[in-house]
């Protein structure tokens, strides 16, 4: 049981306002925790946070037993964490190919040469990223695979999430972190995206996944364990039951009186 | 493996090309006002009835899976354009213009249609370009190098505004490359050793002996010596236009797009955005430095106020007028800028008013260009 995400004390301001206020928390390998809390508690700036797009006031973050506290977002996604975003982040005017190899960037070559002038290496390259973006999408949604140079915009929402999960897995990272991926979504989506995500991990079981939610069936459903988050500070921790059960959980978040 | 790709004929394209080239060969030809205006106008007509009955997107099918073949039709156009004017000093100027000035905006068009970095200084670096030529052919250099080195100085001194264009965005950054241009304009005003306002001379090229400069006596037909440029410049054109589509085709070109679309998701899945910026804003500023010494060249002579914000800004608005990202659209765009106000200086000063009406109606209704970029294909006919 080891832990492969260790955030100690961190702790992030904006301007008066205490985003995330000394959190403790750890993910072990392979399992999947869910961050919930109220709007505003922390969980995505905890996300920004780790995957360098802010940086800390205080704390540390160590990911896979290296210190990430500062690295840039370039330093973590090449550590092996990637993420998809709350409000979709796609590039709408690019295919479903083009967006999904943005984010197998760390298996692409990158010179100038390579690209311009070796034009049947690159080809071979070409294929064995069509062959693993199409392999992937089939998961998901077998409809989108042969439309793989139409551009995004098109798509409707589910499609769209699905493409920003694939884009988040094709580099074969060791940590996903999905930011409220039902957003915008019906229920029956939700829950039909669910069982393709652990599909997914099914068949990697290395992938250890952190998600934000506020559909708690979906908490419920695919966790293994939760992490309630309230102005910043871990409020409780535990199997969902255990966590749903919680009078301050349940003054704080859930409502029920 | 991948989809077919579709039944698309090469037909239309290639009825376009032909077309395109008959009605440049004719408009250039013609002298008096009103036909030139008339076939303006028949012109238009025809290619927004094209547009509107479908035409248009056959042709633009089959430039998708053709476009080398296509690529090539377009080339024997201009071989033949060549012939019919072989002896026009003015004409044949007037298509080097337009040669050249499409490897620019190709250049420009890496920049802002691909990593969405703003250039409003591309005549000033065109203008680098172009005295450098006038500097170095008085020298031993060989002026093919002399293009070479050109492109170097402009993507060189262009560096010195990789700083500030890096820490800036969007119109910040703008204004960043206006201000080198309106510098850049100052400095070669107040500049004796480079001529000051008055310009300099700029000696014709020689290659392995051979004049640029002299008409060409070719079994007793005489060929305007603007051949020569015209020729070198179609090469060029030719080159620029292959290294801008693989760029585009390629992960470099998608790089861009993803820095250009979405700087903080570009970072997130590991893009260095400032490398992908400072690749396509000194590319784009070498070829645009190549085109501006060989354009000097041509011209024979430079002078400050040939490369001024006004300009840059005409190159800008070839960008937009053609379809941001769209190679050939570039080109279309910069044939209409360059040609129509030379053959319609019967209206003077209301030919840029015409212009500006343009470029208004064209942002109005097809705010994409007129020919707007499609989705990336990373190999020609692939789907």
């Amino acid at each position: 049981m080891t832990a492969i995400l260790e955030a100690r004390g961190l702790t992030r301001r904006f301007g008066g306002v205490v985003a995330l206020d000394g959190l403790d928390l750890s993910v072990t390998a392979n399992e999947i925790v869910g961050l919930i809390g109220p709007n505003g508690s922390g969980k995505t700036t905890f996300f920004n946070v780790v995957t360098g797009i802010y940086a800390a006031d205080a704390g540390s973050v160590t990911f896979d037993g290296a210190d990430i506290t500062r690295a840039s977002a370039r330093a973590v996604y090449r550590a092996g964490i990637s993420r998809t975003f709350q409000r979709s982040r796609l590039s709408l005017s690019l295919s479903i190919f083009d967006n999904i190899m943005i984010g197998n960037h760390k298996n692409l070559t990158q010179g100038l040469w390579f690209n311009l002038f070796r034009r049947d290496a690159f080809k071979r390259e070409f294929e064995a990223g069509y062959q693993s973006a199409r392999a992937l999408i089939e998961v998901f949604e077998p409809r989108l695979a042969s439309r793989m140079f139409e551009p995004v915009g098109a798509l409707p929402m589910i499609d769209r999430r699905r493409i920003e999960i694939c884009r988040a897995l094709i580099s074969g990272p060791k940590l996903l972190l999905l930011d409220e991926p039902s957003a915008g979504m019906t229920h029956d989506e939700t829950t039909e995206l669910m069982d393709d995500i652990l599909l997914v991990r099914e068949r990697n079981k290395n992938l250890t996944i952190v998600i934000v939610e506020h559909e708690m069936g979906v908490i419920e459903r695919i966790t293994d364990r939760c992490v309630v988050l309230n102005f910043g500070r871990k409020i409780a921790e535990g199997p969902y039951r255990a966590v749903a059960a919680d009078a301050q959980v349940q003054d704080a978040y859930l409502g029920v009186a | 493996m991948q989809e077919k790709a579709p039944l698309t004929s090469v037909w239309p394209g290639f009825l376009a090309v032909v077309a395109a080239t008959a009605f440049l060969i004719a408009f250039l030809d013609v002298e008096r006002p009103a036909i030139v205006i008339a076939l303006l106008a028949g012109g238009i007509v025809a290619v927004v009835a094209a547009a509107w009955s479908g035409a248009g997107a056959a042709v633009g099918g089959s430039f998708v899976v053709h476009e080398d073949r296509l690529g090539l039709c377009a080339i024997l156009g201009l071989v033949a354009l060549a012939v019919v004017f072989h002896e026009n000093h003015f004409v044949l100027l007037l298509v080097t213009t337009v040669l050249l000035y499409s490897v620019a905006c190709l250049g420009l068009n890496i920049q802002f249609g691909y990593a969405g970095v703003m250039n409003f200084a591309g005549a000033s670096f065109f203008g680098i370009g172009a005295y450098t030529s006038a500097v170095l052919n008085t020298t031993a250099v060989p002026h093919l190098l002399v293009l070479l080195i050109g492109g170097l100085l402009a993507a060189l001194i262009g560096s010195v505004l990789l700083l500030p264009v890096l820490r800036t965005r969007g119109h910040y950054a703008a204004l960043v490359t206006i201000a080198f241009a309106l510098l850049f304009k100052t400095f070669l005003e107040v500049n004796d050793v480079l001529g000051g306002p008055q310009g300099m001379q700029v000696k014709g090229m020689h290659i392995f002996g051979w004049s640029f400069n002299d008409n060409i006596e070719f079994g007793g037909v005489t060929l305007s010596f603007y051949m020569n440029y015209f020729v070198l410049s179609a090469l060029l054109l030719a080159a620029a236009f292959i290294v801008v589509r693989r760029l585009e085709r390629s992960w470099i070109g998608l790089y861009l797009d993803a820095v250009r679309l979405d700087e903080t998701a570009a970072s997130c899945f590991g893009l260095d955005i400032a490398r992908w910026k400072v690749t396509a804003f000194t590319t784009g500023n070498f070829l645009i430095g190549v085109a501006g010494a060989l354009f000097g060249m041509v011209g024979a002579f430079v002078a400050p106020n040939n490369y001024t914000f006004a300009d840059s800004l005409i190159l800008v608005s070839i960008l937009l007028l053609g379809g941001i990202g769209n190679p050939w659209g570039v080109i279309a765009a910069t044939a209409i800028v360059v040609i129509v106000p030379e053959k319609l200086q019967a209206i003077q000063e209301y030919r840029f008013l015409l212009y500006a009406l343009l470029v208004i109606l064209v942002l109005l209704f097809r705010p994409e260009g007129l020919l707007p970029r499609r989705v990336r294909r990373y190999f020609a006919g692939s789907p």
